[in-house]
């Protein structure tokens, strides 16, 4: 378990601001946010290459604030792998080893398992320059882990691989986890890999933690509209309460009401809706369960495999190339954009 | 290359081609420069040349010349990687102001650099005076050769240092710390072997300024004489015919350690 108690550090451009955070024992943390908002520092603090200034930093409820990052027995992995360039893979995997004195035989027996687990025994006496990155990640992982250390800090650790890559070894992240149960610490701007690995997200901003919470909570219930834009809900319109009942409350948006599951009453909200979980649709949608709003499309752009159409009632929504032919949705058209009282979020402005 | 080729090349790069033959004439400055003298005195001259290897006091001159400048980049080195590496790896207040301190050697005048040493080494100053009380003079000794060549040469092993360090990610150490290594520890095993070159590099270059002191040098030790103060005195006393063979023998000796010095810097850190 690691444990940061209010945390504050000053680092050139970057800072951290009273930070608390709690990682439980075998838990996938995942540190979500924008380039420059601290999370490298966070790692950084917490591996011990930088004392706070105020507040103080726990592994497994020990203090480890003031002990040297040699002592504290936490694996490191960074994002451009920094594998000694003069070793080979052997080499660069066996130094934790070495440094901590173990006898030869088990030095040998160790690496050779973690190599055989990763499967990089073919590369053992190559050199990192003559290593694709995939595989240099796939030695630096198996470099931390091989000491067998207390927690694992990832920094970005997919962010410099092409695609295919970053999809195979976030597979291997996931199964060296679930073998192994390192508590890991995962740093990232990638909201689909913080989705797919994380047990827990914590999302900071300009070096403070904003929210932690489940990556269905943060994704769809975010708490303040910064983290909303953030992981990628573009629905954010401004609404007001006109009535509540049995924790579905009616909003009034510009020309239009939607039905809202909120514990909210009253007052001035924004309404969070995430794109994809909007239904066009050419005519209006019957259901008691859903809001169908008509509006006039402005936009159609294409989005990777998908095409996101905007439409003038501020709502914009995800669709397959497939249903904009079927649909006909064009610039200009009229159609209807459904979603479920659920779908949405409501936070007080 | 054939000439249609090169041709089509010099239309390509107009700029590039007339920059080639203007700078080669800086080039050229050189190599006639060293190599009429050299020329003239293997082909013409070259009884004069067995004479000085043959004689003990020009063979004894190159043989110090070449050790107490070793001595001086030997400290050089021992004290300036530690310097190197607190210049590559911190900042600090103050921190310019240390890295122009260091490069003032180069700016100054050597022979101001020799009465600065002189007063400051000669043994009625407290300096002198204490290091003559165990046994070391500055004076007309080697050690007053070693300092003034230390002084000059300095910079030379300081800059290659820095840089060799600064082009090490110090992410290298950190993860090296994490899996247990002690700041020590680190740095022998991971930053040390790899600016090896570059240390390597300042050395020659630090030990190669050395030998080619003399300003700095006659100021606070004429005697024992170094290679330059000999040649020096040969050229005032018996003219040409006295100082050219020994400058061609140095000339000769220096391109052969050099080159030693450069194919094995070559060879080393090769593993990258």
């Amino acid at each position: 378990m690691i444990t940061l108690e209010k945390v504050s550090h000053e680092w050139g451009d970057f800072s951290l601001k009273n930070v608390t955070l709690s990682v439980n024992e075998g838990e996938y943390f995942i540190i979500l946010g924008p380039t420059a908002a601290g999370k490298t520092l966070i790692l950084e603090t917490i591996a011990g290459f930088y004392i706070p200034r105020e507040g103080g930093i726990f592994l497994n409820e020990k203090n480890i604030t003031h002990i040297p990052p040699e002592k504290r027995n936490i694996g490191f992995v960074y994002q451009d792998y920094s594998l000694f360039p003069h070793m080979t893979v052997e080499e660069n995997i066996a130094f934790g080893l070495k440094m901590r004195k173990n006898p030869k035989r088990e030095v040998e027996t160790r690496v050779q398992n973690v190599m055989d687990s990763m499967h990089i025994s073919h590369l053992k006496g190559r050199l990192p320059s003559t290593l694709s990155g995939g595989e240099q990640q796939r030695v630096a992982l198996a470099r931390a882990l091989v000491i067998d250390p207390d927690a694992l800090l990832l920094d970005e650790p997919l962010s410099a691989l092409d695609p295919r890559t970053q999809e195979s070894l976030r597979e291997e992240l996931k199964r060296i986890h679930k073998v192994r149960g390192t508590t890991t610490i995962h740093v990232t701007h990638d909201q689909d890999e913080a989705l797919t690995l994380a047990d827990r997200i914590g999302v900071i901003m300009n070096g403070k933690v904003v929210q932690v919470d489940t990556p269905y909570k943060v994704f769809n219930e975010p708490v303040n509209e910064e983290i909303a834009s953030f992981v990628g809900v573009e629905n954010i319109i401004e609404g007001k309460i006109i009535s509540s009942e049995n924790g579905v409350a009616l909003v009034e948006i510009r020309n239009y009401q939607i039905h809202a599951l909120s514990n909210l009453t009253g007052g001035e909200v924004n309404v969070f809706v995430r794109p994809e979980n909007i239904i066009l649709s050419k005519g209006k949608l019957e259901s008691s369960a859903r809001n169908s709003i008509s509006g006039t499309i402005t936009n159609v752009t294409q989005y990777g495999a998908t095409f996101r159409i905007y439409m003038d009632n501020g709502l914009s929504a995800l669709v397959t190339k497939q249903a904009i032919e079927e649909l006909g949705l064009k610039i200009g058209e009229n159609a209807y954009a459904s979603f479920k009282a659920t779908a949405t979020h409501l936070i007080r402005r | 290359m054939s000439i249609r080729k090169a041709l089509r090349n010099v239309r390509r790069q107009p700029v590039s081609t007339l920059f080639s033959f203007v700078g080669s004439v800086l080039v050229l400055f050189i190599i006639f420069t060293l190599f009429n003298m050299i020329f003239r005195q293997l082909v013409f001259e070259s009884q004069g040349l067995f004479e000085a290897c043959a004689d003990p006091s020009v063979v004894g001159s190159i043989m110090l010349t070449l050790y107490t400048s070793f001595l001086a980049t030997l400290i050089a080195m021992i004290i300036g990687t530690p310097l190197a590496y607190v210049l590559a790896r911190h900042d600090f207040p103050g921190k310019s102001i240390v890295e122009s301190i260091i490069d003032v050697p180069v700016i100054i005048p050597h022979t101001v650099a020799g009465i600065a040493l002189y007063t400051f080494f000669m043994r009625r100053s407290a300096v002198g005076a204490a290091f003559s009380n165990i046994g070391i003079i500055f004076e007309d000794s080697m050690w007053g050769i070693v300092v003034a060549m230390l002084f000059v040469s300095t910079p030379f092993y300081v800059n290659a240092a820095r840089e060799g360090f600064q082009s090490i990610n110090p992410r290298l150490e950190r993860v090296a710390r994490t899996l247990g290594a002690s700041q020590w520890k680190a740095f022998c095993r991971i930053t040390l072997p790899l600016a090896v070159r570059h240390l390597f590099s300042g050395a020659v270059m630090a030990w190669a300024r050395g030998i080619s002191e003399f300003g700095a040098v006659i100021m606070i030790a004429f005697y024992p004489m170094i290679v330059p103060t000999l040649i020096f005195y040969e050229f005032t006393t018996h003219g040409l015919k006295g100082s050219q063979p020994i400058a061609v023998l140095m000339i000769l000796v220096c391109f052969f350690v050099f080159i030693i010095l450069r194919a094995s810097t070559k060879y080393w850190g090769r593993r990258r």
